[in-house]
């Protein structure tokens, strides 16, 4: 689809002056490709490249790597239900067939309607709620068949308002200039000003309490 | 508009009643609010640090022997101690938190974010540091919006940025997160990873963060639990975190117990004070295996970490104590199997996991893992052969030469080596899928070998 637009340039341009080299900016420049347009598409990667003076190249070679970067469209929601050894104990395996069974699709796969996306994940870190999953990144756990269709049906209806996928949160940082200490690049190879005053500070008391 | 209206916190914290460090806020629900923590005392630890001399506050972390949370179990005090007389510094903090069965960092950072700041401020404080990154996992939404929040408000009020209280000292905490990726919470990895690279661990020597960490500079990397301790260190002194949990552990954990248990949860408990069976059993804890049934094994500290069984009931929940029976407390992840559970299906979903994220990087690793998850997979389906065990065992043995765990083995009057295992990689992960195929293969190989000879039989009845 699309390269980024203006206003998530202006996001992304905040974001790469939050570190010392432009290529740290490029895991959160992929996220917010993807909140844009729901997956990391080609055109965005290039232009995130341009944004990082890297090549398209490396952008995909990062992008490639985390299991979140999706290159193709996805569902509307991404299912992602957890099958780890806590899980598994617990009903994750059944739980996930019940779910590719009613939504008609394997894990990996998208409905006709483009609404659910199942995965079939490693352990998401709410392991004594198992089984559990995350529909775009947001919890429900201590789940059976029942509880699975209620959720499915009620994002159906709309009675759920859960953000898109990609959207990994409306709060986002924002350190204001005024504020801002300055992050130093690995240039700058002084030793903070008030780092070297406190600690000489620290030896002329500890002399002091030595001769006590 | 609120991002999430169901299931906000899905949350197994339960209070136990027992000595409160990190969780102690976990009861106000709203403590993640800026108000809420200054009123609860929030902050002053940093402002007491600012009025002493930076290396006082860092002899107070290693006097308090501050173990790492992450897994390695490795004294923060000490490791602080590695940096060389080199600058910029950097801190990173390790909240990739994705070993199978933990979660504490994460409940933590949605509970508690302004406590993990202070005490990265603190830290940043001791150890002359002006940059710190706040390395989230990606899939923790809730968290980085937490997170997000309290770095807002904290800066706006003066807590981060230049002139922190009014003082010179200038710190700035950068917010990041990753994108789903196991071997990012390895901190070499985590370090190419916030470079923007792929999350490939680095060869150690030379690259110890401390001396080569991110950007080639010294680099401090810490776990979430571990630098959530530093502000009440500071506030109550080394020598009163010391009277909680044992004289080689001092303090407290948070351990998830999860699988079979009647109440699975997060809970805080004091170091080397309750054993693993009062944690299943009691009443205070987990309360009973579900059904009134036993326990066949246990995973005492995360997927990496070798089982536990009946025998290690007793005991105490101290590294030293579960490093001596040869597994580890690791990242505090316990989960807990009855009798019902098939060993060779557990044993093959631990295993698949690290086949799944091995990062590629190490051959022994690439291909291992996915051998014995071929392997242990066709056992399963009744496919495999009987030469399929000592294959198992060779495979691992590539990737982590010696047999272990050292303790179970001795027991049996096997020949020792010592744990953590040997390894032919870069990191500890393509070891790690080792530990249950051992564990599983030594306790119950009758399983393994009936499932062969049942897939054998069908196969011979069928043709």
């Amino acid at each position: 689809m699309s390269r980024l637009t203006s206003a998530a340039v202006i996001e992304a341009e905040e974001i790469i002056a939050r570190y010392p080299r432009k290529k740290s900016a490029l895991i959160p420049l992929l996220h917010l490709a993807q909140a844009q347009d729901g997956y990391v598409a080609d055109d965005a990667m290039e232009h995130i490249a341009e944004l990082l003076d890297i090549t398209p190249v490396e952008v995909l070679g990062t992008c490639s790597f985390y299991e979140m970067f999706k290159r193709e469209p996805v569902g509307k929601y991404l299912v992602n239900i957890c099958t780890n050894i806590s899980c598994q104990l617990m009903g994750g395996e059944e739980l996930l067939h019940h779910a590719e069974k009613t939504l008609g699709i394997k894990s990996g796969g998208t409905t006709e309607d483009g609404m659910f996306t199942i995965e079939d994940v490693e352990c998401i870190a709410a392991c004594t709620e198992a089984p559990c999953m995350q529909v775009n990144y947001r919890y429900a756990g201590r789940l059976d068949e029942v509880r699975f269709d209620k959720i499915v049906s009620e994002i159906r209806e709309g009675k759920l308002a859960i953000p898109a996928h990609g959207n990994l949160g409306d709060v986002k940082q924002h350190i204001p200039q005024e504020r801002e200490s300055g992050i130093k690049p690995p240039e700058q190879t002084e030793a903070p000003a008030w780092f070297v005053r406190r600690m000489s500070e620290s030896e002329s008391e500890v002399t002091i309490n030595a001769n006590k | 508009m609120p991002t999430n209206n169901y299931l906000p916190h899905l949350d197994g914290y339960v209070d136990n009643e027992g000595p409160k460090i990190v969780t102690s806020r976990f009861n106000d629900p709203n403590n993640y609010k800026i108000s809420n923590y200054k009123a609860s005392g929030g902050y002053q630890a940093l402002e007491s640090a600012l009025d002493i001399s930076p290396d006082a506050v860092a002899a107070e972390i290693k006097d308090a022997i501050l173990l790492g949370r992450g897994g390695a179990g490795f004294p923060a005090g000490l490791k602080w101690g590695f940096l060389p007389d080199v600058y910029p510094r950097y801190l990173v903090v390790n909240g990739d938190e994705s070993e199978p069965g933990t979660y504490k960092d994460r409940l933590l950072m949605e509970h508690d974010p302004h406590q993990l700041i202070e005490g990265c401020l603190i830290t940043c404080y001791a150890l002359g540091i002006e940059t710190c990154f706040l390395y989230v996992r990606g899939e923790m939404a809730l968290a980085q919006e937490r997170l997000a929040q309290a770095l807002n408000d904290a800066y706006a009020q003066g807590y981060i940025g230049k002139n922190i209280y009014g003082t010179d000292v200038g710190i700035d905490i950068v917010l990041h997160w990753g994108a789903g990726a196991y071997i990012v919470g390895e901190e070499t990895a985590l370090i190419e990873s916030l470079e923007g690279n792929r999350g490939m661990p680095r060869l150690k020597p030379p690259f110890f963060p401390a001396v080569k960490g991110v950007y080639m500079k010294p680099t401090i990397v810490n776990n979430v639990e571990t630098l959530s301790n530093v502000p009440w260190i500071v506030t109550n002194g080394a020598d009163k975190y010391k009277e909680f949990g044992s004289e080689a552990s001092p303090g407290s954990r948070m351990l998830a117990i999860s699988g079979h248990v009647n109440r699975p949860g997060v809970y805080e408990v004091e170091q080397g004070e309750v054993t693993f069976r009062e944690l299943f059993y009691g009443d205070n804890y987990c309360q009973g295996i579900r059904n009134d049934g036993d326990v066949k094994m246990f995973i005492p500290g995360g997927g990496s970490a070798p089982w536990f069984f009946e025998e290690q009931l007793d005991l105490p929940l101290e590294a030293k104590a579960v490093g001596a029976a040869g597994s580890m407390l690791g990242s505090g992840a316990i989960v807990v199997m009855d009798q019902t559970t098939d060993a060779v299906k557990a044993c093959l979903r631990v295993v698949r996991f690290f086949a799944r994220e091995s990062c590629g990087k190490c051959t022994p690793c690439r291909e291992g893992t996915s051998w014995e998850e071929k392997i242990l997979q066709r056992i399963l389906d009744g496919a495999g052969r009987p030469e399929d065990l000592d294959l198992l065992l060779d495979v691992g043995s590539q990737i982590s030469p010696g047999d272990y765990p050292k303790a179970a083995w001795e027991a049996e009057g096997l020949e020792a080596v010592p744990f953590p295992p040997k390894q032919t990689t870069i990191c500890p992960l393509g070891p790690s899928s080792v530990a249950p195929i051992t564990s599983a293969l030594r306790r119950f190989r009758p399983e393994f070998e009936a499932k062969i000879a049942a897939g054998r039989t069908t196969v011979g009845a069928s043709s």
